[in-house]
């Protein structure tokens, strides 16, 4: 696994630059990795990221925009407004856990 | 005597009783199912376009049931699995030892809002038995125009039958000589053609040949079957004359009620042994589970090869030692007589190069030959002559290596 300097820490990371290990992350990382993308954090961000990170630590897997919305509680349109375009794949890169699958 | 309790009498739940009954000679198998028809899923494919007629993939759910096991044709209600028992709609209670749930998915037009306005209309299906004869029926006589095959939400029963369906419709467009009055868009949820990068890149440039627009990343919000469009979560909107959507897929609706799935009513498992987390006498076979493989046939006919040694040790309180990883092996059509086959597991992408197969063999993986397209329709006859009865396959249940090459995306 190659590794990057993110914010000063240096953490490991996969082809795609998502972190590979959960408990590499922090806020001021999480921070870069969303300017990377074009993202600007806010509370609403900061709620869905920290949820996400939670819901993984209990499943072992990363939540479906269908769970962040029916477990979550952040609607699937919001979803959209606060991380354009890909929000499953970008909500998973700020928040440190893997790339949702749900596609096989 | 111990019970059996089999719930879903289609690909995955004949399977297993077929396989089971003949080990267990003394126990009481009982199968439910709400139908009495069992339906040959991968012919609805070709039915909108005449290749098959209706009555082809139809034959009695009960011509397939073992001897011995008792078939009851019911609407389940709801599972007690902290009392082992099920109890059907109307009241009947059924005790089991042991459970295994394979009741499959199901499409669901009613989860988006305005779908099932245009139903049977300007928005057809292919994914049930009255869906895919209308959807013929339509094909007859339309005359063109904008053609969108969209893909509501993954995961979807048979992944690869939307970009199969769009193959062929081409064709079929082009056999009519209508093709240059048919604009074709596919429009999917995913990044891509596909889920898998190898094959997206290979299935994605097959829709550039044949000239069919790929709309990636589109989350759909809502039909306006009047206006005759669709939009999406963020705000883009893709008109149409015909709609075929592949409708949110979701497990029985059983399975929420007894609390027992997950967010689209999957039943959380073991990806290796199929036993469900959270109860020692209950496994989910087939399409019902949340096993991260295709939802597939052949996903459950290799899964089921290995189950049958698992369950047999299980019950004797024995490890299972049997691990299944996640193998499928699919054919996809791409029109004028030909196909491709893939075929990949948990851990690997389908991938280029040769699948052995004594006496047939080889056939060629993510390439398009007509041995691939004559493998498609020699699989119906295995289906209900050698699958559905539980006989062998000369098939591994376990994915392969050999004929494989690595590529680079």
């Amino acid at each position: 696994m190659p590794t990057a300097t993110i914010a000063g820490h240096e953490v490991q990371i996969n082809d795609e630059g998502f972190l590979t290990e959960y408990d590499e992350w922090s806020e001021d990382i999480a921070a870069e990795l969303a300017g990377n993308i074009g993202v600007e954090m806010t509370p609403r961000h900061w709620e869905v990221i920290k949820w996400l990170r939670e819901d993984y630590k209990e499943k072992g897997e990363t939540a479906t925009t269908r769970r962040v919305q029916t477990v979550g509680g952040f609607p699937t349109k919001e979803q959209f407004q606060l991380f354009p375009k890909k929000p499953a794949k970008k909500m998973a890169y700020i928040a440190g856990v893997p790339k949702p699958h749900g596609c096989v | 005597m111990k019970r059996l309790l089999i719930l879903g009498a289609g690909t995955a739940g004949t399977m297993a009783a077929n396989k089971l009954a003949k080990h267990l000679p003394d126990w009481k198998i009982t199968m439910v199912d709400q139908h009495q028809t069992h339906y040959y899923q991968p012919g609805y494919l070709f039915i909108p376009f005449g290749a098959y007629t209706p009555d082809e993939v139809v034959k009695p759910t009960k011509k397939f049931v073992p001897e011995g096991v008792e078939l009851i044709t019911a609407t389940i209600d709801q599972v007690f699995p902290d009392d082992n028992k099920v109890v059907l709609e109307g009241g009947q209670e059924l005790p089991y030892d042991y459970l295994i749930i394979a009741t499959g998915t199901t499409p669901r037009p009613d989860q988006t809002p305005g779908m099932e306005d245009g139903l049977r209309d300007n928005v057809h299906e292919f994914y049930t038995y009255e869906g895919t004869t209308a959807l013929g029926e339509k094909l007859k006589t339309w005359e063109g125009g904008k053609l969108v095959v969209q893909i509501c939400e993954m995961p979807i029963k048979c992944p690869v039958a939307p970009l199969e369906f769009t193959f062929l419709a081409d064709a079929f467009f082009e056999e009519k000589g209508m093709r240059d009055k048919v604009d074709i868009t596919y429009v999917t949820p995913l990044e891509g053609a596909f889920t898998k990068p190898v094959a997206s890149k290979h299935l994605g440039s097959m829709l550039d040949d044949r000239k069919i627009n790929l709309e990636p990343d589109f989350m759909i919000e809502s039909v306006d079957a009047e206006a005759g469009k669709i939009v999406s979560f963020d705000e883009r909107e893709i008109p149409f004359d015909l709609l075929v959507t592949i409708p949110v897929n979701m497990g029985a609706d059983f399975i929420a009620k007894s609390d027992m799935g997950d967010d689209l009513n999957y039943v959380p498992v073991d990806p290796q042994t199929l036993l469900s987390k959270k109860y020692d006498n209950v496994f989910a076979l087939g399409d019902a589970s949340d096993i991260p493989a295709s939802k597939a046939g052949s996903v459950a006919h290799f899964a089921v090869d290995l189950f049958e040694k698992n369950f047999l040790a299980h019950i004797q309180g024995l490890p299972m030692t049997e691990a299944f990883d996640g193998h499928a092996n699919c054919f996809i059509e791409s029109g004028h007589g030909k196909g491709l086959l893939i075929d990949f597991n948990y851990d690997t992408e389908p991938l280029p190069g040769k699948y052995p197969l004594p006496g047939v063999g080889p056939f060629s993986l993510l390439k398009e030959t007509e041995l691939n397209h004559w493998g498609k329709l020699m699989f119906r006859w295995m289906y209900w002559n050698i699958l559905l009865p539980g006989k062998e396959l000369p098939l591994p249940a376990l994915m392969s290596m050999a004929g494989k090459e690595k590529e680079a995306v």
